[in-house]
């Protein structure tokens, strides 16, 4: 038993199927931390993330191209956000609320318009998904090779995001701005920054990303749509939001080891394991909150999260 | 140029109050003529459906307080802990919790007498459902984890403890579907009118909504709940020991939540299957924040949510309007009450400069 675990092939496959569960994690992640950074909670995530996959998909099946369909999910996403920003940016809404109404509204509306489109099919219909696309000489590195470089092009552009999101959070003025904007909105209006159209853009941005994480799971992890596809990926991603302590890098390492949970379960699986099924689905959530235990005591939240920004304004 | 603005404005009268969540509602069922139109219903068949496939015949109508049912029970569980500010999302996991305690005891305990079951079955779904969020109440109160993230993942957790136990222990000898055994008949809950599912859960329901008003009103607890939503701060200071408010408050709205679980499965299931609820506690704080956070609101609430639930599935076998709009119309109900709500506080000036 232990021979089958520690063999080359079954860590190889471990590190790919790691890095393939992370990817929409990474996704959601990075783009939940770029708006939570600007002060705005998002919990429309899961259903955006829902919305994200359905439309993906959809698209994909009317127009036969992935990336087309990677585009809308995409779209839709920063369509949803542009709602959720509405709600709780420029009405001021309580975030937790309207994130709730965006993510109940969005799981319906996906489900929806996929039976709109495809009825109740005995059995669902399916894409043709994409392929793992291997990086020429970093692939044919022994054990570690085949299951980083041999990888769908999502999962490259989501590991390019880390740093991407990192460097214009903290090496550039725009993200100067969206941290000012996120723990001191008042003072960042003082010095001309427009609160709301900061948040607004940010919001726009994470829901694109997030859009993008779910309809990695309808084109590449799978390449079918299903009801309980997203399965709360969107809710583990607040969670490593706040195991990163709002850093990409920090957050996308979260996303990882929660990927390499996921993965480990789909791997002892497919070895026929006869444990309860389950009780290793449960670990990933399970181990998530033991983590929150460990970070929210020193957790530096952006002092600006969950407060609406208003302008003083006398009555008359 | 013109700038809009939100400003505060002078409070609304009493009666404004009861009117704006009935104008939310006849805003959503207009705003329901979108995604009907665009699904091809006709608008007039599709509305007459819905309503009469809720309301129409005797059956119908006894069918939608039997949805209202599980909705009432998680609509307050959610009231209940978020006028509190104890954000606890978690009711599907707490509802699952109660049916599931109450399925171990309805097939187990063989040997208390008849009379006596039902009621351990319900104590037992309340305590799990309760203390499934006493988790959560806990981890906030003690160490700072946020209660919105960390009741989201228990209803994962939950998921999966059902799942594992119905496929063990807890699994039909013989069958190879994850369900239980059925419960013993002395745990079903009794029927109340003939030809129908009207079930001692209603009433029950009806009750539930009488007991928290009470609570809110008329005790100290009530009081001390709301003044830790108010402001926790103040309230500690104010000498109210917050912590165990906030874990009393749990207890109740995580109890409640288990007796949505318990009603589905001694009266409509009778044994435990993993599609036991259809989201229950998720419609739960959508009706929760229509009624504005009230005992009386989320009754009203629940009853309309329950209306379009049993309506669209008459709606949708008439005029092949896909059934999910009924989740569609919740969402859009959530955000026209938000909305709504803002201008009870706030009205829009539009600055010409």
């Amino acid at each position: 038993m232990i021979g089958e675990i520690l063999n080359i092939a079954f860590i190889t496959g471990l590190i790919g199927a790691t890095m393939r569960m992370a990817t929409p994690i990474i996704f959601a992640t990075i783009g939940e931390i770029l708006v939570e950074r600007s002060g705005v909670l998002n919990l429309g995530i899961e259903g955006i993330m829902l919305m994200g996959a359905m439309t993906g998909f959809l698209v994909t099946f009317i127009s036969g191209s992935l990336w087309v369909g990677v585009l809308a999910a995409a779209l839709v996403g920063m369509i949803l956000a542009l709602l959720m920003a509405f709600l709780s940016v420029f009405l001021g809404l309580s975030q937790h609320v309207s994130g709730l109404g965006i993510t109940l509204f969005s799981s319906g509306l996906a489900m929806f318009i996929y039976r709109l489109h495809f009825g109740s099919p005995v059995i669902p219909p399916i894409v043709q998904p994409f392929t793992q696309v291997a990086i020429p000489l970093l692939s044919k590195i022994p054990v570690i090779g085949p299951g980083l470089f041999d990888q769908y092009m999502l999962t490259y552009i989501a590991l390019l995001l880390i740093p991407l999101i990192s460097i214009i959070l903290y090496k550039t003025k725009i993200g100067l701005k969206i941290r000012t904007v996120g723990e001191n909105p008042l003072a960042a209006d003082t010095v001309g920054v427009n609160v709301n159209l900061t948040r607004t853009l940010c919001l726009v941005a994470g829901g694109a990303l997030m859009g993008t994480g779910g309809a990695f799971l309808t084109l590449a992890h799978q390449n079918m749509f299903l009801i309980d596809v997203i399965g709360g990926r969107g809710w583990v991603s607040i969670a490593m939001v706040i195991f990163g302590n709002w850093d990409p890098l920090k957050g996308a390492l979260g996303a990882i080891i929660f990927g390499f949970l996921d993965g480990l379960q789909l791997r002892l699986q497919g070895l026929g394991f006869r444990v309860a099924f389950d009780i290793f689905l449960m670990i990933p959530y399970l181990l998530t909150i033991v983590v929150l235990v460990g970070v929210s005591r020193k957790a530096s939240v952006p002092a600006g999260l969950l407060k609406p920004y208003r302008r003083e304004e006398k009555g008359g | 140029m013109i700038s809009i603005r939100i400003v505060k404005r002078e409070p609304l009268p009493g009666w404004a109050r009861i009117l704006i969540p009935i104008a939310a509602i006849i805003v959503t069922l207009i705003l329901s003529a979108i995604p009907i139109l665009i699904a091809g219903g006709k608008l007039w068949k599709s509305y007459y459906f819905l309503f009469y496939g809720a309301l129409g015949t005797r059956f119908n109508l006894l069918e939608t307080f039997v949805k209202a049912s599980p909705l009432i029970f998680t609509g307050l569980a959610v009231a209940f802990a978020f006028r509190a500010k104890f954000w606890n999302i978690g009711a599907e996991g707490q509802l699952l919790a109660g049916a599931l305690a109450a399925t171990w005891a309805g097939i187990y305990f063989t040997g208390v007498p008849g009379f006596m079951l039902l009621p351990i079955v319900m104590i037992s779904g309340f305590l799990a459902g309760g203390l499934w969020a006493s988790i959560p109440a806990i981890l906030k109160t003690k160490l700072r984890v946020d209660d919105v993230v960390s009741t989201l993942l228990l209803n994962y957790v939950m998921i999966h403890i059902m799942g594992a136990l119905l496929f063990g222990p807890l699994q039909q000898p013989g069958s190879s579907w994850p369900r239980s055994s059925e419960i013993i008949e002395a745990a079903k809950y009794p029927m109340l009118l003939s030809k129908s599912r009207f079930h001692l859960g209603i009433p029950l329901a009806f009750i539930a909504v009488l007991i928290i008003l009470f609570i809110n009103k008329k005790t100290i607890f009530g009081y001390q709940s709301k003044a830790v939503g108010v402001n926790i701060k103040a309230a500690h200071f104010g000498g109210i020991n917050t912590t165990s408010v906030i874990l009393l408050t749990a207890l109740i709205s995580g109890g409640l939540a288990g007796l949505a679980g318990v009603g589905e499965l001694c009266a409509i299931q009778y044994r435990l299957i993993k599609d036991i609820s259809p989201g229950y506690g998720y419609s739960g704080i959508v009706i929760a924040m229509l009624g504005n956070l009230h005992p009386v609101g989320v009754l009203f609430s629940s009853l309309f949510f329950s209306v379009i639930i049993v309506g669209a599935q008459t709606m949708s076998r008439m005029t092949g309007v896909p059934y999910y709009i009924a989740e569609v119309i919740q969402g859009m109900a959530l955000m026209v009450m938000l909305v709504f709500l803002l201008f009870t506080e706030f009205r829009i000036r539009v600055l010409r400069k």
